[in-house]
This record gives C-alpha cells, structure tokens and sequence, in this order.
C-alpha cells in the first residue's frame, strides 16, 4: 500500500510516468536521432575497436556475453554494445516506454514472437525489407519467418523456435502401464487412467489459466486463426476467438478440469514447479526449451525419469506441429543506421561459432533449418533424459513442420483477458464456450475502441 | 532584519521546491496534459477535451476497481486504527521493560517494505508448500487455498493490517504520551476505572490523531497497489489488471501502453481520493479539532 513513506516517490502513478516521458522529451526530440551517447557507453561488454560505428543491443539469452564478444572479436568495422534490460516484460516496458518519449531505445532488441505485433502497432520497428533482410530468408525455418513478417514486411530476424512436445513421466506411466498418448483422445483417456489407478494422486498435467502462450499454440494447433492482422493494413483486424476451432480447444481443458483430471496450477509458481517436480502430474506440454528446467524442479522425485514425445494430435493422419516461445531481433526505429543494424541482427548467429554458444549455453533451439538437419545437433544426446536425442526425435521435425501463425497486435491486452476469462470458466463461474464469447466480445471492443475496423 | 530572514528563508526551501516543481509538479501537469488527449494504437494523436473522462467515469473496469477499493476501506480503516488505538492504550498503561519490546515488535512490519512483506506473506499463502501446509499435513486437513477468489479479500487485509497497524499504533502512542499525567490523576480522584480512564479520558484527547490516521488509512486504501501488484502473479485468478484502480492505471500505462487514458485515470482516482478525504474530514470536523 502507499502512504506515508512513499507518498512521494510512489503515490501518483502517472507522475512517475510522466516524470521518464516528459524528461525525455525534453532531451531526445527527434526520433530519428536516438540511441543517445549515454547508453552506449553502458554496455555490459567491452569495446574492442574504437571509432567505428556502435550499434546498440538489448538481450537477455544466456550466451548473449559470449556471441557479443565474439562479434566484437571478428569485426574492425562495426561493435555491439550490449546491455541487458531485463527479461519479458521488464524489457518490453522499457522499450514501450522508450518509445513512447522518442528516445533510449537501442538499436537491436530481442523480442520473442508473441509481441512483434504490438511493437508495429507503436510504430516501435523498421521494415527489414528495406534493408535487404530477404537475402537472409533462407536462414530460418518456414514458421519462423512467417512469425517475423506482417503483410509484405519483415520486421525481425528470428533467433530461436520453441517447438512444443509432450514431456513425460516414463517411470509413471509404466507403472500404471499407460501408453504415452499420441492424440488428444488418447491424453484424455490416460488421463482418466491415471486418476484411477493412481487414486486421484497423480494427474496428467496441469491447465494453467496464465499459460497463455501454450493456450496460442493450442488453438493454432486446432486450426483456430485467432487474430489477423496485417502491418500493410494495421487499422483493419479480424478476431475469431469463439469459432468452432478455438471452442474445441477451450471445451476440451476445461472439461478436463471439471472432472478433476488435469490441475489449475498458475504457471511459472511454486506451486507448478512443485506439483511437477513431486510426481503430482505425469506429463508437461511445453517447447523444448523446458528441457533445463525439468532438472531444477522443485521437490523432484528422485527415482523420476523424463522422457519426451511429440505433442498429442487432433487427427493423426494430418498432424499439426506448433510453437510456442521463441525469440527474434528486431531494429527499433530509434536506430542510427538501421541498414547497419539489420545486417548485425542477421549475421550475430551466422558463425558457426555463435550457434554453438546459442545452442550450449543459451539452451537455444535455433530457426534455422541448417543447423536443426546437422549432425552436431540431431544426434545431440540430452542426459538427463537417458541420452535421448530430443532434437532428432521430436523437437527437430516438429519446428521444421510449424507454418508459422499472427500473433496479437495487443498482446499484452489479449493475455490479461483471456488469464481472466479462462479462470472463470475453471472456477465453473462460466462455461468454456461463455468464455470464449465474452473473450470474443472483449477483444472486439477493445479493438474498435483503439481505432481497428473489424474485418 | 526581516527582510534578510525572509531571504534566507527561500535560500532553505530552495532545494526542496525545485525538487517539488521538476518532480511533482511538473510530471503532474504534463500528464494532465497527456490525459486531455487519445493515442489510440491504430489512430494517432489528438486533442480529445474531457473525453477520457466522460470514458473513465463509464469504465467498468475503472468503477468496479472504485467499489472494491471502497470495500477494502469500510474494512481497513476501522480494523487497523481499531487495533492500533486498542495497542497504544495498552501500551501506554503497561510500563515494563516487556512493553518496550511488543512496541518494538509490532512496529516491525513497517519497517520492511511493502514488496518484501508482500512477498514474504504470499510465501506463507502457498497452498502447496510453506508452512501453513505443513500445519494442516500435521492435522491431516487440506491447507486451505488463501489466494482463490474468494479468500483473497481477507488475505489483502491482513498483510495491509498486519503492515501499517503498527504505524497507526506509534502516532497515536505518541499522542497518548503527551497527555498531562494531573489528568489522570484527577480521574482517579473521581473514581474511574482503568478502563473508563481509556475510553472517556485517553481516547477523547487523542481523537484528531485518530482521525488523522484515518485520513491516511483511507488516502493509501484507495490508492492500493502494492499487495495486489505482487499478489498477482501468484493470485492470477483472483487479481486482475483491473483489481484496483491505482493498479489498472499502471497496467494502461506500462503493459497496454495507453499513456493518455491511465494519466486520465490516475486524475480520476486523484479527484476520488481527494473527494473522498475532504468528505470524510467534514463528517469528522466536530469530533477531530482540526478546523
């Protein structure tokens, strides 16, 4: 609560801001002109050469020291100045508030795919197409370009994919003699399976309400086109979230929930981490990014093996393979040379070198088709996962088949709203399908109240 | 002579007012500025009038913030003064060396900072570990769940109580140390009790400090944030962008970008507040000495 102590510095919202807008303001002015003097001289990394041109980098992969070093290393005419601002949403504030006061934003920004639409409806990013980003095209996967691009433009380079699988509790399921589901039919049986035999003490998985980047891929999995939107056209949006697709989708989970088969845990809690890591549920929905987390679970049983497998089908003759996470580097209109910045973005992962450190130790899943059909990468073997070759068993194929969907262009919005709605339906406050209406209706509004037209 | 006083006087308020004009002044009037306008995402910038208002006051998400937080202060404010004037007045008749350290020890939670008590208490709410679990494990019962829909109204209130009573507790303590002992010693001589002596003698002398506590229990109850802002991620069931009002501003701002409309919120609540207060400060006009 405030008073007393912080009356001043926290009591007003908005002075403070108004306080970072209106400072900046007054210094920064000119939007071409940003990436002001002062914030390169921040960087966490050396300067290798001197007096050649700098360009700025926001970024929080684990391997972001070492790439930018390397970088620095091999290049006499430009550097990377990097800085970390933060992880998520920490950083997107930063850059939303950046560019709102016209400067401070850097000039390469690491954005993971569910946000590039909402940074082009601020105006926050250059089309890469004018500075010869589709030389680069064949460097990245189909899906994770499509992720990139809006309408005819381009407006980030993708770095990492996070194609999703089924990880799972191998010991569990043999000791129930569940077979490890391939179709979502397949989830729900042994998901009722598992309840029995275990006497209600170890579920399938867990539905979180905030899990809204996996309910996405959900959807696109499902044939759902929940938004579209077209950087060309950015005044125009179609929102279909109570279609038959995305009420399939929705009616399945919660009627999980209802008959008590899958928890409600929130995610990225304790209370996940510990309901996961003690044998509470058997199996995870995640990317392959999860694979460094599933160790340093909370609790963790020690006599637990992890394996995974491909995410469960709708239709398994047609599988649809999805994705959820991931980042990109996209160049924020505030860059000094946004031609220069677009070749750094591009070719920071280029060297051999650099995708080896994404892959050791930023844990990267890289968008690019190379690397997931090399042998270094395929044959990869996970230890923790008894030397299973993730990469060739599942994870490999599954990114190489994502087509790519469009994300929200008020993604932030869109989240806050379905975490709301999808808690009512699990609390049984409301119906899967009410939910998916009254979601509908709210994004609707929101839309036409922020000047869209509904297609 | 007076002159040079009234110089050196501006020379000492001189940091301060600059300090107040380029920090809260200043901010203040650029975002009421920022307020008369509308940034849509799709649109662009324009001169809107009271626009953002007229749209505040309709807002449900804006007004069903208002009502809660009025909620939470028909609670708050009479539990915490209740408390902190029922820990004064013992306080203030117990005299031991013991007295020293219950003052000190329910004084503490002020001292740690909103974030952290926060933190701290949804820790201690983890219906899955913690050690209320281990409690009801030892009874055999199911730990109940303090962070659903329905328990998290209390469970608010009692980090707020169990964070300010103790602040509460020291102005009115402090208000009770000045009373001139020959007072009580007339009431003893005609015959009061302990507990007379408190509520007819203690508690009429210390009533503008109560309701100048009260005026600040109200003035942070409508501005709530800092307990649902932390809450939230562990209570995302329970606490929406929208659960307070100081909260959905921020959330306009910082997360849906709409720094026109939250600067119009924010103003809106300000109004609120200050209605709020000036109302409440009437009421009690009679009763507090401060007119």
């Amino acid at each position: 609560m405030i008073k007393g102590k912080g009356l001043l510095a926290a009591g007003i919202t908005t002075a403070l801001a108004a306080a970072m807008v209106g400072c900046s303001n007054d210094s920064g002015g000119n939007s071409s002109a940003g990436g002001d003097g002062a914030s390169k001289t921040n960087c966490t990394n050396e300067i290798k050469v001197k007096d050649v041109p700098v360009v700025t980098y926001w970024a929080w992969f684990e391997d972001t020291a070492q790439t930018v070093d390397n970088f620095n290393n091999s290049h006499d005419d430009v550097q990377i100045c990097w800085s970390n601002a933060g992880q998520g949403a920490d950083a997107y504030t930063k850059l939303s508030t950046s560019l709102q006061s016209k400067s401070g934003a850097p000039d390469i920004v690491q954005i993971e795919y569910d946000w590039l639409n909402s940074f082009l409806l601020q105006d926050g990013l250059v089309d890469m197409t004018e500075y010869g980003i589709e030389e680069y095209k064949d460097n990245y996967t189909e899906g994770a370009w499509r992720d990139v691009s809006s309408g005819d433009g381009v407006y980030a380079v993708p770095v990492d994919l996070g194609p999703v699988g089924l990880w799972y509790r191998q010991d569990l399921f043999e000791k129930y003699s569940i077979p490890i589901p391939t179709t979502w039919d397949e989830y729900a049986a042994a998901a009722e399976q598992l309840a029995a035999a275990s006497g209600g003490e170890t579920l399938i998985g867990n539905f979180a309400p905030n899990g809204q980047g996996q309910h996405y891929a959900f959807l696109d999995q499902a044939g759902a086109v929940p938004f579209d939107f077209d950087n060309g056209n950015p005044t125009e949006i179609s929102i279909n979230h109570n279609d038959d697709a995305s009420k399939k989708v929705f009616d399945y989970w919660i009627d999980l929930v209802d008959r008590d088969l899958v928890g409600t845990d929130q995610a990225w809690t304790p209370e996940f981490s510990t309901a996961l890591g003690s044998g509470r549920y058997a199996t995870a929905i995640y990317p392959v990014w999860y694979n460094i987390h599933i160790p340093a679970l909370e609790g963790a049983d020690t006599d637990a093996v992890w394996r995974a497998a491909p995410i469960p089908q709708w239709d398994a003759a047609n599988p649809k393979q999805v994705n959820w996470g991931g980042s990109t580097l996209g160049v924020t209109v505030q860059a000094d040379d946004a031609e220069l910045a677009t070749k750094v973005a591009a070719e920071l992962y280029e060297p051999q070198e650099n995708k080896e450190l994404g892959v050791e130790v930023g844990g990267l899943f890289l968008a690019d088709p190379e690397m997931i059909e090399s042998a270094y990468f395929q044959d990869r073997p996970y230890d923790f996962y008894g030397g299973q070759q993730l990469n060739k068993e599942v994870f490999g194929p599954a990114a190489l088949e994502y087509k790519g969907v469009t994300f929200s262009p008020f993604t932030q919005f869109y989240y806050d709203e379905s975490q709301r709605l999808l808690s009512e339906a699990i609390d049984g406050s409301m119906s899967a399908d009410e939910a998916a209406d009254e979601l509908q209706a709210s994004l609707e509004a929101y839309a036409t109240e922020q000047g869209f037209t509904l297609k | 002579m007076e002159r040079k006083n009234a110089r050196f006087g501006w020379v000492f308020l001189a940091p301060f007012a600059v300090v107040f004009l380029v920090f809260l002044v200043l901010p203040l009037c650029y975002a009421f500025w920022m307020s008369l306008h509308t940034n849509t995402l799709a649109g662009g910038e324009q001169f809107a009038g009271l626009e953002n208002y007229t749209k505040a006051f309709s807002d449900q998400r804006f007004l069903s913030g208002m009502a809660r937080v009025a909620g939470f202060a028909l609670v708050f404010v009479p539990l915490q003064i209740g408390l902190a004037l029922v820990f004064a007045l013992i306080l203030d008749d117990v005299r031991t060396r013991l007295s020293r350290f219950s003052r000190l020890l329910i004084f503490a939670p002020y001292a740690i900072p909103g974030v952290i008590g926060a933190l701290m208490w949804g820790f201690l709410y983890s219906p899955s570990f913690g050690p209320l679990v281990s409690f009801f494990d030892f009874l055999h019962l199911q730990a109940p769940d303090l962070l659903n829909r329905d328990s998290i109204f209390w469970s608010l209130t009692n980090i707020v109580t169990w964070q300010w009573t103790g602040y509460y507790m020291i102005i009115i303590y402090a208000s009770l140390q000045s009373i001139d002992p020959s007072i009580y010693e007339a009431a003893r001589i005609d015959g009061a009790s302990k507990l007379q002596t408190a509520l007819q003698v203690k508690v009429p002398i210390v009533t503008s400090s109560l309701v100048l506590t009260m005026v600040f229990a109200l003035i942070g109850t409508l501005q709530f944030f800092t307990e649902p802002q932390v809450l939230a991620p562990l209570a995302g069931n329970a606490i929406d962008a929208a659960y307070t009002p100081n909260l959905y501003a921020y959330n306009l701002a910082f997360s849906y970008q709409q720094f026109n409309y939250a600067s119009a919120i924010s103003f809106a609540l300000g109004l609120m507040v200050f209605l709020a207060s000036i109302i409440f400060l009437i009421a009690t006009r009679k009763k507090s000495g401060l007119n």
